[in-house]
């Protein structure tokens, strides 16, 4: 009696308890996240300019944007940083993932310290880098020159080329641990069993590889390349604190150009339209994320042991 | 109760590899010779590790070196210190703000992260068990909320904040960060609630228990280990925010230590690298130290994520 009561009183309220208990986290996420967003897109056709109120100019600021070669570089720029660092991310990830996942001594605090990047704040990791890459007190510079490889100082951070070389290699250097962590949970999901039976049938570890560990780990893959890239692309905070952009806007990425022009030019119109120009790609990767999720939960059905 | 903890072990295997399933290279290592190992194993690792953890030891050796030892590179070798000295963090401690900043990161950080862990147990508790209508429609848009990046929200968040008279105070990140955390911490709680028992909770309804009183008295509880993850996770992020902080604050005492640091310290001035590298590195230190201790909890809430 007082169980068919209990369900009966909990199917009555489920949808009520349900939207109260949802309250808290829906006003964040409305006033501060959905609200901004739809508030961003409109900016983005507005002249707004800090400390005045802007009026609907349609889509002139993308207009001006489309003739600006500043923004065409800093497009190409986060095209080039996202591709290079998020491939070489992963590859080197992956690589760090199955040397981790050998049996080893001190194994434990190994993997525990890998990860150390990817706690220290961006900033503060940015700001060794660019002590590493100063254009007079590089260590780099200065250890090349000891081995006789070089007679000068390399500019770092003054050269076009080499700029864009130091932000992706700080960036890279910080989405590896993120990656090789991830990957080696995925690699011990996979069942050791399997390994055995394709050795005695006499694999080589290439073919291990190729035809075991990759497709187990591809759901996975699919995810933490998805996150690579999307934090990649939206970088903000490793370029502003090494470069601002510089030299002559070589490093200027998307995220960087929009706070230039929109927070210290006070240009916010057009600064959300050039972060609005992101948007499409970043939809683009979401649905990769969302293919790659579905793909992995039909395989957790088919291999669930 | 016997499949609880089965997630958190496995996930703890990604550190230790301590269970028998996670060693399955142990049976295979004999095929390989000790030099093999070496040069396939160890040289690349050590490569890897040291390239990892140099920037730290870097760090560390400047915010140490004298100021004459670090700009002179002919006379002094530039890769240790015979004369360490502790004047750059006593400059950091007792003539700059960054005790005040330090204060203002934590202050930020805590709250935040207990706001968003507030408000992400109920929602996540919400969808997974009271499985309202439309629960996997709102699962789903908290998730693509994770996909939401800062980058493009800091234009007109900077607007908001400005209209709701929020402009400079650490109540605009106490706010605003929470938009980041929860959709995290809502999708790695609700990994933690799928895996407790539904019958825990249904004897307790029957007993006359109030979804409340389940979910303060049997489900936090036993989610303990979600809940420490969910936190550590959530604190780093906030440690780390950096364009928000940027965006919404202005006076110096008000700042974070990110930002403190790239806009206090930098100003063309090349004698300030000690102060620079001191602070960076107190900096990371509480992070580093707080990971130190749940290394297995953070681990397994950034994987945690992922796997969900």
């Amino acid at each position: 009696m007082s169980e068919d009561s209990a369900w009966t009183q909990l199917k009555h309220n489920r949808n009520w308890l349900g939207f109260w208990f949802m309250v808290p986290a829906m006003a964040f996420l409305i006033f501060f996240l959905a609200y901004p967003l739809g508030l961003g897109i409109w900016l983005s056709f507005t002249d707004t300019r800090i400390g005045r109120v802007g009026h609907f100019i349609a889509t002139e600021n993308y207009e001006w944007l489309w003739d600006d070669s500043i923004f065409w570089l800093s497009v190409f720029n986060t095209l080039l940083y996202t591709f290079v660092a998020s491939a070489l991310k992963f590859a080197i990830g992956l690589y760090l993932a199955l040397l981790l996942n050998e049996n080893m001594p001190f194994k434990a605090m190994l993997r525990a310290m890998v990860l150390i990047p990817f706690i220290v704040p961006t900033v503060l990791s940015a700001l060794a880098f660019w002590w590493i890459f100063d254009s007079q007190f590089s260590i780099i510079s200065w250890s090349l020159k000891h081995l006789g490889l070089i007679n000068q100082n390399i500019n770092f951070l003054g050269d076009t080329t080499w700029a864009r070389i130091c932000v992706i290699f700080a960036n890279i250097w910080r989405g590896v641990p993120f990656v090789a962590i991830t990957l080696l949970a995925g690699l011990q999901t996979v069942s050791p069993s399997l390994y055995e039976a394709a050795t005695l049938d006499g694999a080589t570890r290439w073919q291990n590889f190729r035809y075991i560990t990759y497709p187990l780990l591809t759901p996975i893959i699919a995810v933490v390349m998805t996150f690579s890239v999307l934090f990649t692309f939206t970088d903000f905070q490793l370029i502003w604190a090494m470069t601002r952009g510089g030299p002559v806007n070589a490093t200027h990425l998307m995220a960087t150009l929009s706070y230039q022009r929109a927070i210290i030019a006070g240009q916010l119109g057009e600064g959300a339209a050039i972060s609005s120009a992101m948007i499409p790609f970043l939809l683009a990767a979401i649905m990769v994320s969302w293919f790659g999720l579905q793909r992995r939960k039909w395989q957790q059905g088919e291999s669930n042991d | 109760m016997t499949d609880l903890p089965t997630r958190s072990i496995d996930l703890k295997n990604v550190l230790s590899g301590s269970a028998p399933t996670a060693d399955h290279s142990e049976g295979m290592s004999y095929l390989q010779s000790v030099p093999r190992r070496i040069v396939t194993l160890y040289l690349p690792l050590a490569i890897i590790v040291i390239v990892l953890l140099f920037p730290f030891y870097w760090m560390a050796l400047t915010s140490v070196k004298p100021d004459d030892q670090l700009l002179d590179l002919d006379r002094y070798n530039p890769f240790w210190t015979w004369n360490p000295t502790f004047k750059h963090f006593h400059k950091l401690l007792f003539e700059s703000y960054y005790p005040h900043w330090l204060w203002n990161t934590m202050y930020v950080a805590v709250c935040a992260t207990v706001l968003s862990i507030i408000a992400s147990v109920l929602a996540a508790y919400a969808i997974v068990r009271l499985r309202y209508k439309g629960a996997n429609l709102v699962g789903g848009l908290i998730f693509l909320a994770y996909l939401v990046p800062p980058s493009i929200l800091f234009i007109p968040l900077a607007t908001v904040v400005f209209q709701y008279g929020l402009f400079d105070s650490p109540l605009a990140l106490i706010l605003t960060y929470p938009t980041i955390l929860i959709p995290f911490s809502t999708w790695l709680l609700m990994g933690y609630f799928k895996t407790i028992p539904f019958e825990l909770e249904e004897c307790a309804l029957i007993d006359g228990a109030s979804r409340w009183q389940i979910l303060i008295k049997i489900v936090l509880p036993l989610a303990i280990p979600g809940l420490i993850s969910a936190f550590i996770f959530c604190f780093t992020l906030c440690w780390n925010e950096f364009i928000y902080a940027l965006t919404f604050l202005q006076s110096t005492s008000n700042k974070t230590v990110p930002v403190a640091i790239v806009n206090e310290f930098v100003d063309g001035d090349i004698y300030r690298w000690g102060s620079l590298m001191a602070g960076a590195l107190a900096g990371s230190l509480p992070l580093v130290i707080l990971y130190a201790f749940f290394v297995e909890h953070y681990v397994s809430a950034m994987t945690g994520a992922v796997k969900e």
